[in-house]
């Protein structure tokens, strides 16, 4: 009877959740309120959590409650330690959740917010999600093994350094691109720059505080740390208003790079407890914390979508980024709905500390579809502005000018009809002198966030507050990704040149940690300040690029899971992870086929380089550059990104290749070839 | 009051949550585990404790045996 009724629910709730999405679907011409998103949305990822992330557990991966995991079978207390599932939970999320998910979907809105809606919700499901499970429920069968480990063991060695490589140019791209998107919202801008300056003496006096008044009270530190900086976000508007002090904050975007770079290098061979722990502290609980406050501004405000549900952009004209709805907007959104990133933490701390074999769905898949709302909050954000303004802040001055005047009569010619009062009444609402060209996702989630707080809490200048707290806590989390990134791909660094000069491999030498750490500081350094000078603003140059490397990672993640699967004897289910294995293998090759062979200079790199190099040799200097010499550094870097993406292409077919390799040999073999680490009872632990 | 309620359950599972978000886990299971199981070895104060998980949260990888 039970049985019946829940049946029963089911089929009501996932009308429901049809009726949303087909509500999301179908309405033209007419706004409709985010709320159907949002329904839409929590319908699809609950259906998908009731149903497909049981079906994998129980046939694919085949969990079993009774197996003991590796936080028991090698308690320390420390690294491995079983561990409530709530509490793993909130782990897991906060370290997978980073800017990602908020800058793709952002730019993506280009095209209007239904192919990337149905791409986040779906991708999130059947990829994303999948990987992020199936990975965690891999390692924790092999003591919480790490991706490039499993992929060796599985696959072999020569696999395992392509994953290597493969980890350590996504690791350089993402620094490069994220640290871009903090220059770009702070160019010209002394109100954030005073603020996100702020957080550095701030996070210096947590650290001492931490580490020498009161050691270890984190909540108590993280408390200081907070009304700290709400407070140099009220005294950056008093900074910026000084006619004597604002030029000391007033930097362009070069002088922001180089700063950045500096910051970099200093704060990753600082002691951590100095700088690096306390401001990853502030930034990890003010993430969480404004994800939650988005969430309820949104459920509050129920805002209406002001994008149009499909723009003309998707013909692959658009201003933000150029190229077709296939394959770039599964470029552009990669983090959200599957992003290989997540692979690195599922075989990370989290398998280590997993009570029970059968909690990695709730962590895993759970923790993944938790991202994916992320992901579709930022693209409500993104589409209740005004169209217009959306399109004056991230479109690049080559596309739209550099004048209000010459945006607004761009952009109105595009269909999205914008006064320049309203672009100049929007920059002084948010306290800033302009709001042109801030690609990039920050600046634009941040006047979305401010307008929804805003018109719930009210408050005369209250907007500009919110939109310089918005802009703090996106620079503040990227930031950290960057210093404790740039500390990673400085053991990465160091690990990979040990194979060649092994000396280079002593983590505790301060000579080979400073060459390692200049390595690690140079490689993203380059790509960011590429990215400044870049006259077509940089972000629609390296975000495609970092949508590849991401997505290339989780091709190798998915690739290992179809190989295990193999291995196992489970082929039935080999689809499971292969059909998101191949389509994200058709989308970066076919991405990275564009981006390369392309007939059009807006899409592809050599494109460019020969349009630029035909101009040069005529002695023409070609808009957007203003001198030869700009022309040149076009040229060399439309090389060196072609190159790049010539590489990860490379790397995809080679994973390919090993996988396909493994796979029919595991087919010759009559006996399961897993290396899966033998079954001890549960019951046998000691408890 | 020593009974507990569901209330400071929540409230410890949340303290719990937020230390483990910035990679420090439990002192008490750390404690519990030690006097358990290697009750020969000494036991970290907290603060040292605190100390050592914020080295390994940035050490770059590679976990140990205990």
């Amino acid at each position: 009877m039970g049985n019946v009724v829940g049946k029963f629910g089911w089929a009501v709730f996932a009308i429901f959740g049809a009726f949303c999405l087909g509500t999301v679907a179908l309405h033209r011409g007419e706004t409709i309120n985010a709320t159907w998103l949002v329904a839409a949305a929590i319908a699809t990822f609950v259906i998908g959590y009731r149903f497909y992330s049981r079906f994998i557990a129980e046939r694919v991966l085949r969990l079993d409650a009774t197996r003991a995991t590796p936080a028991h079978l090698r308690n320390d207390g420390l690294d491995y330690v079983p561990t409530d599932k709530w509490v793993l939970y909130g782990h897991h999320f906060a370290a997978i959740a980073g800017a990602g998910p908020l800058v793709g979907p952002v730019l993506a809105a280009q095209m209007g917010y239904l192919p990337s809606t149905l791409w986040i919700l779906f991708g999130v499901v059947f990829a994303g999600a999948v990987q992020d499970f199936m990975i965690l429920g891999l390692s924790i069968r092999r003591d919480g093994k790490s991706l490039g480990d499993m992929v060796r063991m599985e696959m072999g060695s020569a696999s395992g350094v392509v994953a290597m490589i493969g980890v350590l140019m996504i690791m350089m791209i993402i620094l490069a691109v994220l640290a871009l998107v903090v220059v770009k919202a702070l160019t010209h801008s002394p109100w954030g720059t005073f603020t996100v300056a702020m957080t550095i003496p701030i996070a210096l006096l947590m650290g001492i505080y931490l580490r020498w008044l009161r050691p270890g009270k984190v909540l108590e530190v993280s408390v200081i740390g907070f009304v700290l900086l709400l407070l140099s976000v009220w005294i950056g508007g008093k900074v910026a208003a000084d006619p004597s002090w604002a030029p000391l904050f007033d930097y362009d975007g070069r002088a922001l790079a180089w700063m950045l770079i500096a910051y970099g290098f200093c704060a990753s061979v600082l002691p951590v407890w100095l700088l690096l722990a306390p401001r990853d502290y502030l930034s990890t609980f003010l993430k969480i914390g404004t994800i939650l406050l988005l969430a309820a501004a949104i459920f509050l405000a129920a805002p209406m979508l002001q994008m149009p549900a499909i723009t003309r952009f998707i013909d692959g004209s658009g201003p933000v980024f150029a190229g077709n709805l296939f394959p770039f907007l599964f470029i552009t959104i990669a983090c959200g709905a599957v992003s290989g990133w997540h692979s690195l933490i599922s075989s990370g701390t989290t398998p280590k500390m997993l009570a029970n074999e059968r909690e990695a769905r709730m962590i895993g898949y759970g923790g993944m579809l938790m991202e994916a709302f992320v992901a579709i909050m930022a693209l409500i954000a993104a589409s209740i502005l005004q169209p217009g303004v959306y399109f004056a802040m991230n479109s690049p001055a080559a596309a739209i000018g550099g004048t209000v005047q010459e945006a607004a009569a761009t952009i109105s010619q595009w269909g999205f009809v914008v006064t320049p009062d309203v672009l100049t009444q929007t920059a002084r609402e948010i306290g800033e002198n302009t709001i042109l060209h801030r690609a990039g996702g920050a600046p634009t989630l941040a006047v979305g966030m401010a307008q929804l707080l805003h018109g719930i809490l009210g408050g005369e200048g209250m907007m500009a507050f919110w939109y310089h707290y918005a802009i703090l806590f996106e620079a503040l989390f990227i930031l950290t990704t960057v210093d404790a990134g740039t500390r990673v791909g400085r053991f990465m660094i160091q690990e990979l040149a040990g194979l060649a000069y092994p000396p280079l491999k002593k983590t505790e030498s301060w000579g080979a940690n400073v060459i390692a750490t200049v390595a690690c500081v140079a490689a993203w350094g380059y790509f960011l300040y590429q990215g400044v000078v870049d006259p077509f603003g940089g972000i629609n140059t390296l975000w495609p690029l970092f949508g590849i490397a991401n997505q290339m990672l989780a091709a190798i993640a998915l690739t290992l899971c179809c190989v295990i699967v193999v291995k196992l004897k489970r082929e039935r289910y080999l689809w499971v992870p292969a059909v998101p294995a191949l389509w994200l293998i058709v989308c970066t090759l076919t991405a990275g086929w564009q981006k390369l062979f392309h007939d059009d200079p807006k899409i592809s790199f050599l494109a460019s380089a020969r349009k630029f190099a035909a101009g040069l040799a005529e002695g023409k200097v070609l808009a957007p550059a203003k001198s030869l010499e700009e022309m040149q550094r076009i040229i060399a870097n439309n090389y060196v990104d072609a190159t790049l993406c010539g590489l990860f292409m490379l790397l995809v077919v080679a994973t390919a290749l090993f996988g396909v390799r493994t796979i029919l040999a595991a087919r010759r073999s009559a006996q399961p070839t897993a290396h899966e680490e033998p079954y001890v009872a549960m019951a046998t632990m000691a408890r | 009051m020593t009974t507990t309620t569901p209330w400071r359950k929540i409230w410890r599972k949340a303290v719990q949550m937020g230390r483990l978000i910035v990679g420090v886990p439990d002192y008490d299971t750390y404690v519990e585990h030690m006097r358990r199981v290697h009750p020969e070895r000494p036991v970290m104060s907290y603060e040292a404790f605190f100390a050592e998980r914020l080295e390994a949260r940035y050490r770059g990888g590679g976990g140990r045996c205990c």
